[in-house]
């Protein structure tokens, strides 16, 4: 039982923790010139990449070592944040786009627009676009390292017939092809599917479609790719921009698309969802398609899955097929007591000879093409069929970034609440989403 | 009445405890009585104290976590006054703490008296007490696993007795209910046995004259057991009242599956403000207005179940 004491000295406490162990920052440096710098990731899979890597590095900078920490996602920022504030945070730490601007605008980071052009480094030899992320006002805080995008991926048993489903169509009126594919794949207790006018919604056994409603202001896994399809921009510009576009018609009609799913029967009721991921309940069998991620590769393609998929493109919309892309970097931290050698490891952490050696691995896409080929050439040795990730990400036109301004955690939460009040029915898509684009805006102000 | 059973008044207290004797007493005791508090004092103020300062002057400032926190006076107790969500915060911790204290302390009390009229069995106190020595996060994720819709072991039961099954931890308006039953479960076995000690403090002779003169258990317990434990009944309600407001690790486990912020409690929306929003001058005035509201709910429980007094003067 919690002690009878003053309610705010837990919280506190953890301030002043964090105040009394700032002594020092991560790395050191011995007496005769040797630095240790501290690297942090959260992925446990591409650990092996990166320690390739830095072994690398430190063969041919004898001088160097990075020594690195692996912490898991639910806890990295966290510690991060905790780290940061008691000013013993890790030289260079893994960044990504939408957790980068509060350190941005805290001066956590180091400007490394003038080491880039010392040593003239080339920002064009990344996937278009990435470079440009972790710019602000012409001071750069970041060198891509990998990318990602979204796809369909479908239980193979669920969806005996494949035909078409690199060609599905969608828009939020009667949900095009892909709609009827979803139907095709939903079956109710008596084994009808969802085209069946005997279909029962009330009893469904396996549903057509597993939609994510904990995916923040972003939606990238489901709800925001088909609304951009749908002709949707999340800002006024991006990154960096001052006003989101969350009352926008075209966002409103795809939420009410989604909700339609649910009340045909073709995707849980939310509130008799599964508390699980949606890895975990595609595996239990009880879904046909879902939007992932090329990082869930290696969970759907690999050896642990319980179930048999494929992967195929997302369906294309009235503007077109458009899949969020987003990116991570690596970022040095405005404090190090080493920047020069920090730089260093960043600069190679962002070269083909680190990002081939990534590839090879083929956990991610690496942000430079060489080490993509790689990671393409890994996956395909190992009977992987993972090109409609690429193939989204070369076409023109075809892909956006997700959303970067300041406030981006209660920008997430605010409308990721709006969203799933509309889904419970407690508001109506229109409503919902201009009170929650009032109140973001209003932060940003 | 005995004299044993009389709760001393202050001014007892103080006529009993400052005995001429003390000017007899050498100084060194004194010393020592001071180093053997040392301990305790050192690590209230290290602990407690400073950060509760600290607090103070972060809630009148724009700290962030990340920058030179800078006096902003009362800014911060301003905003909060027009916060829709921290009043919503507030509205949804009293739902769950009428829902946890009624259910744990009716359960407390009929396991105690159960356990005082019928059995001394060690085992079952023990028993009891497992519930509570399971880690808070582990009694979430266990909960949250049993009642999945989709593989829980209780909605298959549901079905299995052919009823609906349920969304509970999914459903906006079963999540705090759900959360709420979660720790009653974590909690009564600890209650009950805090009450079934002051049960056994209560005279057995009371209970054989009652018997004789022919009255029930349930008018036993009412006449009896419920008046004599109202110290203990009282500091157990003060104890578990301060302790639902402060419900936060089952909150945060299960935050990312319950809908629409339906589990969002004041504290989850003061570690929310300060460590996923950097606003900690914020979340430091919503923690301040907390302490001012704990310690009047306090006060006015102490004083409603007159604490201090047992029936048996």
């Amino acid at each position: 039982m919690p002690r009878f004491g003053t309610a705010i000295a837990a919280l506190t406490a953890v301030a002043l923790s964090a105040t009394m162990v700032a002594c020092d920052s991560g790395s050191s440096a011995d007496a005769d010139g040797r630095v240790t710098l501290d690297y942090w990731l959260w992925d446990d899979q591409q650990l092996p990449a990166y320690q390739a890597c830095a072994d690398a590095f430190t063969q041919a900078n004898p001088d160097v070592t990075v020594k690195i920490t692996q912490t898991a996602w639910a806890q990295y920022w966290q510690n991060l944040t905790t780290n940061l504030a008691g000013g013993s945070a890790p030289d260079v730490w893994t960044d990504h786009a939408s957790y980068y601007p509060q350190f941005v605008t805290s001066n956590q980071i180091l400007d490394i627009q003038p080491y880039v052009d010392k040593d003239q480094v080339d920002v064009g030899q990344y996937q278009a676009g990435l470079a440009d992320l972790f710019v602000k006002d012409g001071k750069r805080y970041g060198l891509p390292k990998d990318w990602d995008t979204m796809a369909l991926v479908y239980n193979t048993k669920l969806v005996n017939d494949a035909t078409g489903l690199d060609q599905l169509t969608w828009n939020p009126a009667d949900g095009g092809t892909f709609e009827k594919a979803i139907a095709a794949a939903t079956v109710d207790a008596n084994g009808k599917n969802g085209l069946d006018p005997a279909f029962d919604r009330a009893h469904v056994k396996t549903y057509g479609f597993l939609p994510e409603w904990a995916d923040g202001g972003q939606g990238q896994n489901g709800w925001g790719d088909l609304a951009v399809a749908n002709g949707f921009t999340f800002l006024d510009k991006n990154p960096w921009g001052t006003h989101y576009n969350y009352d926008d018609p075209k966002l409103a009609e795809t939420i009410t698309w989604f909700k339609h799913l649910i009340d045909a029967g073709y995707a849980p009721k939310f509130d008799k969802q599964s508390t699980l991921s949606r890895d975990a309940v595609m595996d239990s069998g009880a879904g046909a398609f879902t939007i992932v991620g090329s990082w869930t590769i290696g969970t759907y393609l690999g050896t642990s899955a319980k179930q048999k998929y494929a992967f195929a493109p997302l369906p294309t919309g009235p503007a077109g097929r458009r899949t969020a892309i987003n990116g991570l970097s690596d970022a040095i931290y405005a404090g190090t007591k080493h920047p020069d050698q920090a730089w260093a490891w960043v600069k190679f952490l962002g070269s083909a000879d680190c990002q081939n050696l990534v590839g090879d691995k083929a956990v991610v896409f690496p942000a430079i093409k060489s080490g993509t080929d790689k990671a393409l050439a890994a996956h395909r040795a190992a009977g992987r069929d993972v090109h409609v990730f690429t193939d989204e990400a070369t076409a023109p036109g075809g892909t956006f970034f997700l959303p970067i301004t300041d406030h981006g955690n209660e920008v997430s939460q605010v409308v990721q609440d709006a969203i799933q009040s509309v889904v419970l029915g407690q508001a109506p898509a229109a409503d919902a989403l201009k009170k929650a684009n009032d109140q973001v805006n209003g932060l940003l102000q | 009445m005995k004299r044993g059973w009389i709760v001393t008044t202050t001014e007892d207290r103080v006529a009993v405890t400052a005995p001429p004797a003390l000017k007899t007493r050498p100084r060194d005791d004194r010393r020592v009585a001071w180093l053997f508090l040392a301990p305790v004092l050192i690590g209230f103020a290290v602990f407690y104290l400073y950060p509760t300062f600290r607090g103070v002057w972060y809630s009148l400032t724009d700290y962030s976590l990340l920058n030179t926190p800078s006096f902003v006076g009362v800014e911060n107790y301003d905003k909060l006054i027009g916060d829709a969500q921290f009043w919503k915060s507030l509205r949804i911790t009293a739902y769950y703490v009428v829902l946890n204290i009624a259910s744990q302390t009716v359960l407390a009390l009929g396991l105690a008296a159960l356990m005082h009229r019928l059995t001394g069995s060690i085992m079952l106190r023990a028993t009891l007490l497992l519930p509570w020595l399971v880690p808070n996060v582990t009694v979430a994720l266990l909960w949250m696993w049993l009642l999945d819709t989709n593989l829980g072991l209780v909605n298959h039961l549901l079905a299995a007795a052919g009823l609906d099954t349920q969304g509970f931890l999914v459903s906006p308006t079963q999540a705090l209910p759900t959360i709420a039953i979660i720790n009653s479960w974590a909690y009564t076995g600890y209650t009950a046995l805090l009450l079934y000690a002051g049960m056994l403090q209560i005279p057995v002779e009371l209970y054989e004259s009652a018997g004789l003169d022919g009255a029930g258990e349930w008018r036993m317990f009412r006449r009896i057991t419920l008046p004599l434990l109202r110290p203990i009944l009282a500091l157990v309600l003060v104890v578990s009242l301060i302790g639902s407001f402060q419900i936060f690790d089952t909150v945060a486990v299960t935050e990312k599956v319950v809908p629409v912020g339906a589990g969002r409690v004041i504290y989850f929306y003061i570690y929310q403000q300060a460590f996923k929003y950097f606003h900690m001058g914020y979340a430091s005035a919503v923690a301040m207005v907390l302490v001012v509201i704990l310690g009047l709910l306090t006060l006015v429980q102490l004083r409603l179940l007159r604490a201090s007094h047992s029936d048996l003067t």
